[in-house]
């Protein structure tokens, strides 16, 4: 059998397109965006004509695997956490109409927030929507999973959640690798009472989706990666319990594997299926003395547990300070809530500073922030409020140009909020990706009142922070602010350089003191992004 | 036997291509591998990290536990510093010796050298080994090169056929150069 080396990512795509994948939805987000990247330049992938092209954003992305599915073939929709809530209206209703071919939504867990504005945990999103919810402990797993995934979700005819967290994404291993399944067949559903959601069918449906639980509890039970393990050290000693989800179980083993002398015994419950097998757990607390909840993120299964068993029996985890109450877990962390002695360390290194990420030398980004610095000072009560991409870094020094970032696409509605309580000048800095993501919606809010805002949409020609992906709105800018609205002597095009720092500073004096929505746009392509390009263009020409 | 190694650096020094090509000699010997890495802002001048776990026995977590890292592998010596907690007591720091300051507070470098030099450490200026050979580019190699004694694990032979491996669909001369910057360093450990 062939054995490739793949990160976490890499084995979830090639997993999908082995599955018989006819199509991937995503917007880009970190630890997630590999995935699509994968299937979009796969070889397999490309001969077997998955679509793949990048969504403006992670609703249109599960709506579109939604009507794929609805012809009845199988699709993908990934997304970092935090797409989860800009796709929740779509994903949870998903589980009302059911499916007709597989789906599997890809939520991909930033525990410690390397790369994210929070930590919240997918799995409430699963259990919310009540559809089965899959957890990798490896990359060969979620190699695996996939198809199982879709076989499940076909089998049930509804939508399966597969979450991962970041060290797994971006972890690599040797994945063993299967023969490519054929792709659904066109088969467009026919019982329209299923997918039309008037109150009349959707409460049918709802009761079906109540029914189906037994059968999803079942299939968590009869899951293959769903195991009991014991070790039994010594007959002296005590039985404790452990659960175990998805990359926790690797920390467990390792932790187990690192203490000497041990007399204790261990059932351990590697939980990479849910809903969590409740009779299994039930059987732990018969017979272990505690029980120990190893989960990444937050404490899901944790209080789950709680709820089986009586008040006083003993359950352990991060809400009883066993393990940190935020944070990932990691082999440290999990060793010492397993009660194994630290290894003798050197101590912390005195000559050491930080290195934050900064905005790349060059980038057309600095320049507005320069621009928006000089110009902002002249104004008492001015508020730049940010959003989220590259730009955000102009919230550290030397800039510290940023009064918000909270997620994609407030820097619009916030200014415009802010405006509305009498704010000025109100200011709001996106970028172009974000902008079509979610900002054209509060753009038609601004225009509607005819508030008093100004928005810089620093557009890169692309989506920067994750590492260059299309930008859906790419030469589109001037055309969508005309359509929402905006009068048209006050949509302005600017290009970010030193040497135009008098004209850019000039054109932002100008349009803050206009009442009413002005729209400017700095316009140049991201170094990095150009710099690739350059490269494609050379290789291209050497051939 | 089980080597776990820390890789480190900041953006854009080639750290990961380091670890793709010890990915691609271990592949290739058919030990077991992990490799997890942390690169969600590199590209702007932020620390980058990979932890590589190599053993003949299955691997469990993708993280290296602290003080258990056999080698730290550095292309800037106070990123070598910060993961001092993960080096196991008989384990061993290879660095570039030369500060990549792009920070203001970069701590002084006498002092940032003084304090390495109370650790197990080899160093080595292998950006002006790279220049020498006029392949400013392939210092990570010349690193690669100056490690692969430490890596044990992996013959240097097996590491040297990995850089082949993995540079070879840029063309010849960029295998070559990458080659004799791996030789170079692998002489300078010796040393
Ligand atoms: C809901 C959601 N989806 C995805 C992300 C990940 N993400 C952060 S910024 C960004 C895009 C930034 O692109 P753009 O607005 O063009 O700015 P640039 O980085 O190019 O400056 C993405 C995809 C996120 N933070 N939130
Ligand atoms: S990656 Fe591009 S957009 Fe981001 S900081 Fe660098 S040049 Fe600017």
């Amino acid at each position: 059998m062939e054995k490739r080396l793949l990160l976490g990512d890499e084995a979830i795509a090639l997993g999908a397109i082995h599955a018989g994948l006819s199509g991937v939805y995503a917007y880009p987000g970190t630890p997630s965006t590999e995935i699509t990247e994968f299937i979009q330049t796969n070889k397999e992938a490309i001969e077997r004509g998955v679509r793949s092209r990048w969504c403006t954003n992670e609703k249109t992305a599960m709506e579109a695997a939604l009507g794929m599915s609805y012809c009845g073939k199988r699709a993908l929709v990934c997304m970092k956490h935090v797409g989860m809530n800009v796709c929740a209206d779509a994903f949870v209703n998903s589980a009302i109409t059911g499916v007709n071919g597989g789906v599997v939504v890809l939520a991909a867990d930033d525990p410690s927030m390397h790369s994210s504005q929070n930590e919240q945990d997918s799995r409430f999103y699963g259990k919310f929507a009540m559809i089965p919810i899959f957890e990798p402990s490896n990359q060969q797993e979620a190699y695996d999973m996939m198809s199982s995934a879709f076989e499940l979700s076909e089998r049930l005819k509804e939508p399966v959640l597969l979450r991962v967290v970041t060290r797994l994404a971006h972890s690599r291993a040797a994945v063993e690798v299967k023969k490519a399944a054929d792709q659904n067949k066109l088969n467009p559903a026919t019982d329209n009472a299923h997918w039309v959601l008037l109150p009349g069918n959707a409460r049918r449906n709802y009761l079906d989706l109540i029914d189906k639980q037994n059968d999803m509890m079942k299939a968590s039970c009869e899951s293959s990666t769903n195991d009991i393990i014991t070790i039994n050290n010594s007959d002296k000693g005590k039985w404790i319990g452990i659960v175990a989800c998805g990359i926790g179980y690797n920390y467990v083993r390792e932790a187990l594997n690192g203490i000497k002398d041990n007399e204790d015994n261990y059932m351990i419950m590697k939980l990479t299926q849910y809903p969590m097998p409740v009779e299994g757990i039930k059987q732990m607390a018969e017979v272990c003395s505690e029980i120990l909840v190893v989960e990444d993120g937050q404490p899901v299964v944790e209080e789950e547990v709680k709820k089986l068993v009586d008040t006083s029996y003993k359950v352990e985890g991060r809400l009883t300070g066993r393990l940190p109450r935020t944070g990932e877990l990691n082999p440290d962390n999990v060793s010492l809530g397993l009660g194994k002695e630290n290894n003798p360390l050197f101590k912390p290194a005195k000559n050491l500073a930080g290195r934050p990420p900064q905005l790349c030398q060059g980038c057309g980004h600095r320049d507005v922030y320069t621009a928006l610095g000089e110009v902002v000072k002249e104004y008492e009560n001015a508020r730049v409020f940010g959003d989220i991409g590259c730009y955000t870094l102009g919230a550290l020094p030397p800039f510290k140009a940023l009064a918000s970032c909270v997620d994609m696409g407030a820097s619009i509605t916030m200014a415009k909020g802010a405006a509305d309580a009498g704010l000025w000048p109100a200011i709001a800095v996106i970028g172009d990706s974000t902008f079509t993501h979610s900002g054209m919606t509060g753009l038609l809010d601004a225009v509607n009142d005819n508030s008093n805002v100004t928005i810089i949409i620093s557009d890169n020609l692309t989506t920067g922070m994750t590492g260059g992906q299309d930008s859906a709105g790419l030469n589109k800018y001037e055309a969508i602010c005309l359509g929402l609205g905006v009068d048209p002597d006050h949509v302005r095009v600017v290009v970010p350089l030193p040497k135009n720092m008098p004209e850019i500073t000039q054109i932002l004096r100008e349009e803050i003191n206009y009442k009413g929505v002005s729209v400017i746009i700095p316009r140049r392509e991201c170094i990095q992004v150009a710099a690739r390009h350059a490269r494609e263009r050379a290789k291209q020409n050497n051939k | 036997m089980k080597k776990d190694i820390i890789l480190c650096g900041v953006g854009g020094q080639g750290i990961l291509s380091i670890a793709t090509i010890i990915g691609e000699a271990a592949t290739e010997a058919g030990i077991y591998l992990k490799q997890a890495e942390v690169h969600g802002m590199s590209q702007r001048g932020g620390d980058v990290q990979s932890n590589l776990r190599l053993s003949t026995d299955p691997i469990w977590s993708d993280q290296i536990p602290t003080g258990e890292a056999d080698v730290i592998i550095s292309m800037e010596p106070m990123e070598a510093l910060r993961y001092i907690s993960y080096l196991r007591h008989d384990g061993i720091i290879v660095t570039s010796n030369k500060p990549f300051v792009n920070i203001p507070n970069y701590p002084d470098e006498a002092a940032l050298k003084s304090e390495l030099d109370t650790l197990p450490n080899v160093q080595l200026d292998i950006e002006a080994i790279a220049a020498e050979l006029k392949s400013a580019k392939s210092a990570n190699m010349v690193l690669l090169g100056m490690a692969a004694p430490y890596i044990g694990i992996l013959t240097v032979e097996q590491l040297r056929k990995a850089v082949s491996v993995i540079f070879a669909r840029k063309g010849d001369a960029v295998v070559e150069a990458n080659l004799r910057a791996f030789d170079r360093g692998v002489e300078a450990s010796k040393k």
